[in-house]
């Protein structure tokens, strides 16, 4: 059901023999102490990042927003470890993040995951701020509302306002939720820009960007069931202002799916430039073939993507001096110390590390070049966003993460 | 149905060894909890199939288990008996398909947030075990060599940065002859120690021609039928519309004769089906020679605890190669041998890390060598980590330095 999760046979078996002898040691909040310990050593050292000032009196609602705020999300996926970012034989692989946006970032160094770590069900516990439990390849709605459901709802905003720009086709359902008192006509427009691009493109042109269509890194064939995506690529055109010959002809110059995502991104920001933009990134997750230098290429792609989604917030006039951006991953990967998992190529074993992650924020009213090391979570983000627009994640799991407001 | 209900009869199913175990164990079987028993038969049921070492280990488990009082057992068992089951999982026939049990268990584990219980479970027990039972040390040290880089002419990649602290690294390597040296090397111990399933040879390319019986070769370019046969199931389960669960599933109940795999003895059948799980059910390993030389020696270390392993790297396809793969557009590969190199270099850390978890890791040996090239690391008890020599050095000096502790003194000296 959960397939890229550890199953409980794999954990015994591997129990069995006496690779187990060195399984154990640090629980989870051991593990992110120390984990956070080590984030905060590193950024201090690298970019002079300092301790947050403690707050003794959270701003839980309206903590910096405005009617004109905007929010832009960028998950950093799919899962990265500290070893090869935060950490200082990663730092090779992440330049931009830390010389260019950590000096406008307030970072908080322990984040922990206590869900399910597998992509679409870590996604969409992030959007709703509850740890979703469904199976994370069935092309099903979260269970809990969404942050778009409560951003629109309870601030009236047109479904324009709201959008998702997600990596897999198993993604098209992470909009809106199945709650009673929210979903149907209340979530996001989500673009699979895979699915527009196989859509675009004729069956015997399709060969030429394989490499953009590239559905799911964890069972190579996989590809979920599509209805024709023909009418909602001409939608979708009308929205971007792209005609598909332009399309086809600009996703021949993008080397990967996150690129032709963050040129998607790049249209809607200037077409329609929804005050809450979400962007899933997946190139990471190549890790799962087992290679290496892949999974690194992978990482300093997606360390540009992110200084350029910073770029674009700060030169779009819409966007500029008036967007919070978020950069965290869904969850991390297992540690070469785990004997029940292969190092960097899965996160199948729950193991601490690869349930102790990071977010970054960044843009006006955000303390600058700080770190928090309390321990927080996931499912903080939902509020925190609730905290920035004025809207209350009544569902949410999370609470909001005041350190960030000045 | 409930363990205390199983009966002889139940195992009828099971391949003959397997069912021996499973019979002769009834009593304690019928003792257990229910979410830890299908996870016993899970192993029992491939027990034909398993490795010597394998084998070892769940007949132990079993004595150790026998031989605790109720009183003991209750308590080594009430952590899995604390986990709470679904009332499908219950009614589930785990005794015929314990894999399937424990897929379903492990989703309704995560989903209901008692993944971590169960392994502080399994872990917890797992430590008791050994802790009753310690593993007998290798008969003789053991020894692992990875050749990585084959086919890079000039490399600027800092080699070696994960293992530099553990052992010493030679900037001054002689490679005249250092692959043949390396494999004959590897074959007098298969032929001093001729234990079956001691001795392994991993190659991500073609096999070198070895000599020995006792060396047990392993290689991509021989088990490109395999492969062929785990990505035609896999697409022709992608275009009848199977997900991914059901995928994963039929990929490890293939048999080794769906792929051509045939043989006539025990250990025949015992290696085909390693090589058959080592295919079907790896991620990566059907595309990616790296990712087959790594993960195969992964699952030798874990699951055969050799005494001696060689893992030679090749290069892999490129990442577009792959897809045009996928696509089914492909009609050359092309290499890539420096991204390769990469992936071997940090895939040789995870060989050694895989050989500390075996017994007698305080005097195993690990030498890997940047093929042809003048780079070079040993791990040995008897080196001092973290050290570096610029001195010139052959390829049969590192070996002696990894099998004679006094010799490397005397050099060193």
């Amino acid at each position: 059901m959960y397939s890229d999760c550890e199953s409980a046979g794999e954990v015994f078996n591997t129990s069995l023999n006496a690779h187990s002898l060195r399984i154990g040691g640090m629980s989870l909040r051991e593990t992110a102490e120390a984990v956070s310990c080590s984030r905060r050593d590193f950024l201090h050292t690298l970019t002079g990042a300092s301790l947050s000032p403690v707050l003794f009196d959270a701003m839980p609602l309206n903590a910096a927003g405005s009617p004109r705020s905007k929010a832009v999300v960028v998950t950093f996926g799919g899962g990265a470890r500290d070893d090869e970012t935060f950490r200082p034989e990663g730092r090779e692989n992440i330049p931009r993040l830390l010389t260019e946006l950590m000096p406008r970032a307030t970072f908080f160094t322990q984040v922990v995951n206590r869900g399910i770590l597998g992509h679409y069900v870590a996604n969409a516990s992030l959007a709703t701020g509850a740890y979703e439990t469904f199976n994370n390849f069935a092309p099903v709605p979260p269970q809990n509302p969404t942050v778009f459901e409560y951003f629109r709802k309870d601030l009236k905003r047109p479904a324009s306002d709201a959008w998702v720009i997600a990596p897999s086709n198993g993604f098209e359902r992470v909009g809106e939720s199945g709650h009673r008192a929210y979903g149907l006509g209340l979530g996001a427009g989500v673009i699979l820009p895979k699915r527009l691009l196989a859509a675009a493109l004729s069956a015997g042109r399709a060969a030429e960007y394989e490499h953009l269509l590239y559905d799911n890194y964890e069972t190579p064939f996989y590809r979920p069931e599509l209805q024709d995506g023909s009418a909602e690529l001409e939608q979708i055109a009308v929205i971007l202002r792209l005609s598909i010959a332009d399309f086809i002809a600009s996703a021949r110059n993008l080397a990967s799916p996150d690129e032709l995502s963050v040129f998607i991104a790049r249209r809607l920001m200037r077409q329609y430039a929804p005050s809450l933009l979400w962007i899933t990134l997946h190139d990471i997750d190549i890790a799962h073939s087992g290679t290496y230098s892949l999974y690194v290429d992978a990482i300093r792609r997606t360390d540009r993507l992110c200084a350029d989604m910073w770029s674009l917030v700060q030169h779009e006039p819409e966007y500029a001096g008036k967007t919070t951006m978020f950069i965290l991953p869904d969850f991390g990967r297992d540690s070469d110390g785990e004997a029940g998992g292969n190092g960097f190529q899965h996160h199948r074993t729950g193991d601490p590390r690869s349930r102790t992650t990071w977010i970054m924020a960044l843009g006006p009213g955000i303390r600058e070049n700080v770190y928090v090391d309390r321990p927080a979570e996931s499912t903080d983000l939902v509020p925190t966003l609730g905290s920035l627009f004025g809207f209350s994640a009544r569902f949410a799991q999370g609470k909001p993460l005041a350190e960030l407001f000045l | 149905m409930l363990p205390a209900q199983l009966k002889p009869g139940h195992f009828a199913g099971y391949p003959e060894k397997a069912r021996q175990v499973a019979v002769n164990n009834l009593e304690l079987l019928r003792r257990l909890p229910l979410s830890y028993v299908p996870l016993l038969l899970r192993e029992v049921i491939a027990y034909d199939w398993k490795f010597p070492a394998e084998r070892q280990e769940l007949d132990a488990q079993f004595v150790y288990l026998g031989a605790l009082p109720q009183e003991s057992l209750g308590r080594a068992m009430a952590s899995f008996e604390a986990i709470t089951l679904s009332p499908n999982l219950e009614r589930f026939d785990w005794i015929k398909g314990p894999g399937v049990f424990s897929e379903q268990l492990s989703a309704h584990l995560w989903a209901t947030h008692q993944i971590n219980s169960f392994r502080r479970a399994a872990i917890e027990f797992m430590n008791a075990f050994h802790a009753a039972a310690p593993q007998s040390p290798p008969p003789m040290p053991r020894l692992t060599i990875v050749a990585i880089g084959q086919g890079v002419v000039e490399n600027s990649y800092p080699l070696f940065r994960k293992l530099r602290r553990h052992g010493l690294y030679c900037a001054q390597v002689d490679s005249t002859d250092g692959w043949r040296t390396l494999l004959d090397r590897v074959t007098a111990r298969a032929v001093a120690h001729p234990v079956p399933f001691a001795h392994w040879y991993i190659d991500g390319g073609s096999p070198q021609i070895i000599s020995s019986a006792n060396l047990t070769p392993l290689s991509y370019g021989a088990l490109a039928p395999v492969r062929a046969a785990v990505v035609a199931k896999m697409r022709g389960m992608r275009k009848s519309g199977r997900g991914t669960e059901e995928l994963r599933t039929a990929l490890s109940q293939m048999r080794p004769e769906e792929a051509g795999l045939t043989g006539e003895t025990d250990d025949d059948h015992v290696l085909n089906h390693f090589k058959m799980s080592v295919v079907a059910e790896s991620s990566g390993a059907q595309f990616f020679s790296t990712t087959f030389v790594q993960w195969a020696a992964r699952e030798v270390l874990r699951r055969a605890q050799p005494l001696t392993l060689l893992a030679r790297f090749a290069p892999r396809q490129t990442e577009r190669s792959m897809n045009e793969l996928l696509a089914g557009t492909q009609k050359a590969p092309v290499l890539d041998p420096e991204g390769s190199l990469i992936d071997a270099d940090m895939a040789a850390y995870y060989t050694w890390l895989n050989q500390q978890r075996l017994s007698g890791a305080s005097q195993s040996s690990f030498l890997v060598w940047f093929e042809d090239h003048k780079e070079a690391l040993v791990v040995s008890p008897s080196l001092p980590p973290g050290g570096e020599s610029n001195t010139r050095v052959k390829i049969s000096e590192l070996l002696d330095w990894a099998r004679w502790p006094d010799s490397v003194r005397a050099a060193h000296h």
